[in-house]
């Protein structure tokens, strides 16, 4: 039976430690709603979202309210937009029409946000897939819950320079059509290499065609509960004891997030997906991945040692959370988001961390670039060169890797922006400044790697 | 059986576990297992009740449990018994 100590060590995690289900998100196939109507199309999206995910909040709030545990987030993920408009859409406002439709959708069943707004387009572009990319400026504007997400490389078919290219642009056209707001659409809109199909974080989750009609997956989080039993441990504790303890830390908040995921599929009576073992921060103090750095003997994130210390977090958090779930999937990894996690901003504001130590990390964890501001003036070919850099790293050692940069028009190096909630506040970075115009202007794709052919 | 953890913590006064049960037993609620001390001076108490024969929901339950609490100037959360033994046993 359970006794008191591992009853007060639970609730003391959850109360003063953090510990939350960062996300239960619903995963929901349109590819049923293509028509060659666009005002059909939206209709049939409005129903079918309304049919599977109108309890989708009610039911997450009860499991949270009988477990006791906080589940932060109710999110849907969607068909690639792309895919599902490309049969109707002959212009980019017949595709902004959809993403308010999403939007609207959102609304109404009360979810926090709605992803999927997105095109895969790592080997090529189809004609619908490059009106969508086109219209991400005007949906970002126009919409509040929609996030948007463009897939440009992998492992398997190189990098689509061509694509890369473009995103640069409408990184700067979304940053510019949202300036009102800090160029808060560019928070909402992320460049990934080897995307996840079945990723429940946002901005960058879609519902993968390989997926099947609706899905729950689950995101757990607790950076604050793994800093916590880190910092408990005597000064000195050598790399063994030190992993083992992140891998038991680890598997308990994953079972966490699997109990969660299995009682959500149960009462919608969709099919669990998988639980993705992600250590994410938040903006609350002690909730942050650059805490538990700091913790594992860094005087701050971005000093030397940073990337071997990150690795190993890494590498323990997988290790403890397979075995706690029987499908682990989406992007599972510690995240490394600077205006999410008050450590990394602590960390930029003192000097200890820029942009190329952060790329530097991105080869080690989840993810990669995220929701970095950098100067409004920065140019559209250095985001796309920085785009670049990234899918080099993620098709190069066959990992998920993302871009999600913030250009604030208006502002400059050493400014604040501040995008509110979880997405937090961040000060602007300093970009390189040389330019990369001839070499993201070629055109064409880069091949994919010699290791990527397996067969 | 549907097994929910009711936990107890806070300063000691006097009527705590009185009043806690006194609400149980109004609710019909089957309490299984009781342990109790005091830790560092806060009086900690956890029960391991049965809420199948109960005669409110859930919600409700907590709620009153929570505002039994505040009357006695404790914390007292209610969670269903799932989450712990996910939690602590493989």
């Amino acid at each position: 039976m359970i006794n008191v100590s591992e009853v007060l060590e639970t609730n003391k995690m959850i109360d003063q430690e953090h510990l939350d289900v960062r996300t239960i998100t619903m995963g929901i196939s349109l590819l049923d709603c293509s028509t060659e109507s666009v005002l059909q199309t939206c209709q049939n999206i409005y129903d079918k979202i309304l049919r599977y995910a109108s309890s989708l909040v009610r039911t997450g709030e009860a499991i949270s309210q009988e477990y006791g545990i906080p589940i932060v987030n109710k999110r849907i993920s969607v068909t690639p937009v792309a895919i599902v408009g490309a049969s109707c859409c002959k212009t980019t406002h017949d595709f902004v029409k959809i993403a308010r439709t999403l939007d609207r959708a959102a609304q109404d069943v009360g979810v926090n946000f709605i992803g999927g707004y997105s095109a895969t387009v790592q080997k090529g572009m189809t004609r619908a897939d490059e009106l969508l990319i086109r219209s991400i400026p005007e949906a970002m504007k126009r919409t509040e819950l929609v996030c948007s997400s463009v897939n440009v490389g992998s492992t398997k078919t190189g990098i689509n320079m061509d694509a890369v290219r473009l995103m640069g642009d409408v990184i700067k056209e979304t940053a510019m059509t949202t300036k009102d707001s800090d160029s808060l659409g560019c928070a909402k809109l992320v460049v990934f290499c080897n995307a996840p199909d079945d990723n429940p974080f946002m901005a960058g989750a879609f519902h993968g065609v390989s997926e099947a009609e609706a899905i729950i997956n689950v995101g757990v989080s607790g950076p604050g509960v793994v800093k916590h039993v880190l910092e408990s441990l005597p000064e000195g504790t050598n790399f063994e004891v030190l992993c083992e303890t992140i891998k038991k830390t680890a598997f308990k908040i994953t079972r966490v997030g699997q109990l969660v995921a299995q009682e959500a599929s149960r009462r919608l009576g969709v099919p669990f997906g998988i639980i993705d073992l992600s250590l994410a921060p938040t903006p609350a103090i002690g909730d942050s991945v650059a805490d538990i750095l700091q913790a594992i003997g860094l005087e701050r994130t971005g000093a030397p040692g940073t990337t071997a210390a990150l690795a190993l977090l890494n590498d323990q958090v997988k290790k403890g959370g397979v075995m706690a779930s029987s499908y682990v999937g989406g992007l599972s990894g510690a995240f490394i988001p600077v205006s999410e996690d008050q450590g990394m901003i602590d960390a930029v504001n003192a000097g200890a961390l820029t942009i190329e130590k952060l790329e530097a990390m991105t080869c080690v964890c989840s993810v990669g670039l995220d929701m970095i501001a950098i100067p409004g003036d920065t140019p559209a070919t250095t985001i796309a060169g920085i785009i670049a850099d990234e899918a080099a790293i993620g098709m190069v050692n066959q990992k998920t890797t993302a871009v999600r940069v913030i250009p604030v028009i208006g502002k400059g190096v050493g400014e604040v922006v501040e995008f509110g909630g979880l997405l937090g506040y961040a000060p602007i970075m300093p970009v390189n400044r040389f330019a990369c115009d001839i070499f993201v202007n070629r055109g064409g794709r880069i091949p994919a790697p010699i290791h990527s052919f397996k067969n | 059986m549907n097994r929910t953890v009711i936990t107890v913590v806070g300063k000691d006064t006097v009527g705590i576990i009185a009043a806690v049960c006194t609400y149980l037993a109004e609710n019909n609620v089957n309490i299984l297992d009781i342990n109790q001390s005091i830790l560092q001076d806060f009086f900690t108490m956890m029960m391991i009740v049965d809420i199948n024969n109960s005669n409110v929901p859930f919600s409700e339950l907590r709620d009153g449990l929570t505002a039994v609490g505040k009357s006695k100037g404790v914390d007292i959360k209610c969670q269903k018994e799932e989450i712990f033994n996910q939690m602590h046993r493989i």
